[in-house]
């Protein structure tokens, strides 16, 4: 039996709760024009997921939870004698670096910030391939879909809304000038400064999330806010001439329905008619 | 024969059910009831599954139009109703600036769905108190490129007005993919 597909016919809410009803066991592999996404099932629920650019490890999850630093990650990832992510996690524990909550913790909070993402996508080439369970030295960790689904449906929501704040990552921020203000007065979260930080006329917001490691829909959030509160405001990156009538908003993305040209030609003439 | 569907959809009591009365030529089979909760004690029915419109524009073409239920606790039947549609309008309510947000919700909800040709038509025009639509495009932040047209649903006329205008979007979008 074939599970494959296009996001623009069956999208991930569709894909995860067939997914979890069906209580399959396999691999989901999504295509989507820049990055490739696998998630790992087993009898229905979520054991583990990852994206092609970041690779996965146990020491890049543990360092993006602020339990290693990135010196540390690195000089673990380029040890070639450690087999496993399993063998790593028991190494880590024994030589006390990090308990067995915190990697259970990182692998989890890694596992779900791979999955949310999926459910912006609106195009992407996916198949899943049963039994087939391709990272078997990894830490997996058994989630449940039903939480997944509902907090991936929120941030669908939250995600059309900040799109439409924010259409366009190619842009740059300035502070705005109103010596009012003083950042250090303002309580900011440690992702907030973190971009403050960059905040430069040549830096645009993609490079920040780039700089940062930070996902689309994380800088999206964290732009907003400060936009909101009158903090920054966007300007276009310096160096960068506009494209010639480039209007300031992306257009719309829009499907033509599938109806036929003429179909839609004889309803415009019969409304035609009888006005 | 061919069917073609178009849902209207938009906040509780803004004319969605109305709106389809004026330009079906059946009675709308409206699944309506008699509200008990008391805050929504601004009229005396509500649509709790959908409005149902029907349109015989020749032998073999008939146009449906569905409207959604204006309460979110119906709104599991939105994603059924948005299935194949050709596009949709977004019904605001001009004089209830409270369901504007509402009415955004919706506008977001029905695109995710189905990123299909859509219009938003600003009803009851014809009161004193109703917002102009030029000001609700920016209030809702409805990008330029989608029309935001005046509406009265209880005249006919008018009502179909708005559906041209939306096979006229529907018309430029086809053309655009090529
Ligand atoms: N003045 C005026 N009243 C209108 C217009 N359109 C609808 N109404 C009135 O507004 C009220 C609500 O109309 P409905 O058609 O029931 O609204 P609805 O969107 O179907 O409401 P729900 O199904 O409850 O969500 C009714 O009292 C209508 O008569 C209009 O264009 N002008
Ligand atoms: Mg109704």
């Amino acid at each position: 039996m074939a599970l494959k597909g296009n996001l623009r016919d069956f999208s991930t809410t569709q894909l995860l709760n067939l997914i979890n009803l069906a209580r399959k066991t396999g691999t989901l592999t999504i295509d989507a024009k820049r990055e490739r996404s696998r998630l790992c099932f087993k009898e229905g629920r979520l054991i583990y997921a990852t994206s092609d650019d970041d690779g996965g490890h146990l020491a890049m999850m543990l360092q993006r939870s602020g339990k290693l630093t990135e010196e540390q990650a690195r000089a673990i990832q380029s040890r070639t004698d450690i087999k496993s992510d399993k063998e790593l996690g028991l190494l880590l524990m024994n030589a006390g670096y990090v308990s067995q909550d915190d990697i259970v913790r990182s692998v989890q909070s890694y596992i779900l910030n791979s999955v949310y993402p999926l459910f912006t996508w609106v195009d992407g080439k996916f198949r899943f391939e049963a039994s087939v369970l391709p990272f078997e030295d990894r830490i997996t960790i058994p989630i449940n879909l039903e939480n997944v689904i509902m907090e991936g449906s929120r941030r669908m929501q939250e995600w059309e809304h900040l799109l439409d704040y924010l259409p366009d990552l190619d842009i740059a921020l300035r502070f705005v000038e109103r010596p009012s203000v003083r950042m250090r007065d303002i309580n900011m979260s440690v992702e907030e400064w973190r971009v403050v930080s960059f905040i430069n006329p040549r830096n645009t917001v993609r490079q920040i999330a780039q700089y940062n490691n930070m996902s689309e829909f994380q800088i999206r959030k964290i732009v907003y806010a400060l936009l909101q509160a009158g903090l920054v405001e966007l300007t276009r990156p310096a160096g960068v001439k506009p494209a010639p009538g480039a209007p300031g908003k992306a257009p719309v993305t829009m499907r033509p329905p599938a109806v036929k040209r003429g179909v839609v030609e004889r309803l415009i003439s019969f409304f035609q008619q009888r006005s | 024969m061919q069917t073609v569907k178009i849902v209207v959809t938009g906040p509780f009591s803004a004319g969605k059910t109305q709106f389809i009365q004026s330009i079906s030529e059946i009675d709308v089979v409206a699944t309506e009831r008699k509200i008990s909760r008391a805050e929504e004690r601004v009229k005396d029915q509500t649509t709790v599954a959908m409005d149902f419109g029907r349109i015989s524009v020749a032998d073999d073409l008939v146009l449906y139009l569905f409207g959604t239920p204006g309460q979110r606790r119906f709104d599991f039947m939105w994603e059924i109703l948005a299935e194949g549609m050709l596009g949709f309008v977004v019904l605001l309510d001009s004089v209830k600036p409270e369901t504007f947000r509402e009415a955004r919700s919706i506008l977001d909800t029905f695109r995710a769905y189905a990123p299909v040709p859509y219009v938003v038509a600003a009803n009851k025009q014809d009161l004193e108190d109703a917002w102009a639509p030029e000001d609700l495009r920016i209030a809702l932040r409805i990008p330029s490129e989608i029309k935001v047209l005046p509406c009265v649903a209880t005249d006919r006329e008018n009502v179909q007005q708005v559906l041209l205008e939306l096979l006229f979007s529907v018309l430029e979008i086809m053309d655009a993919e090529g």
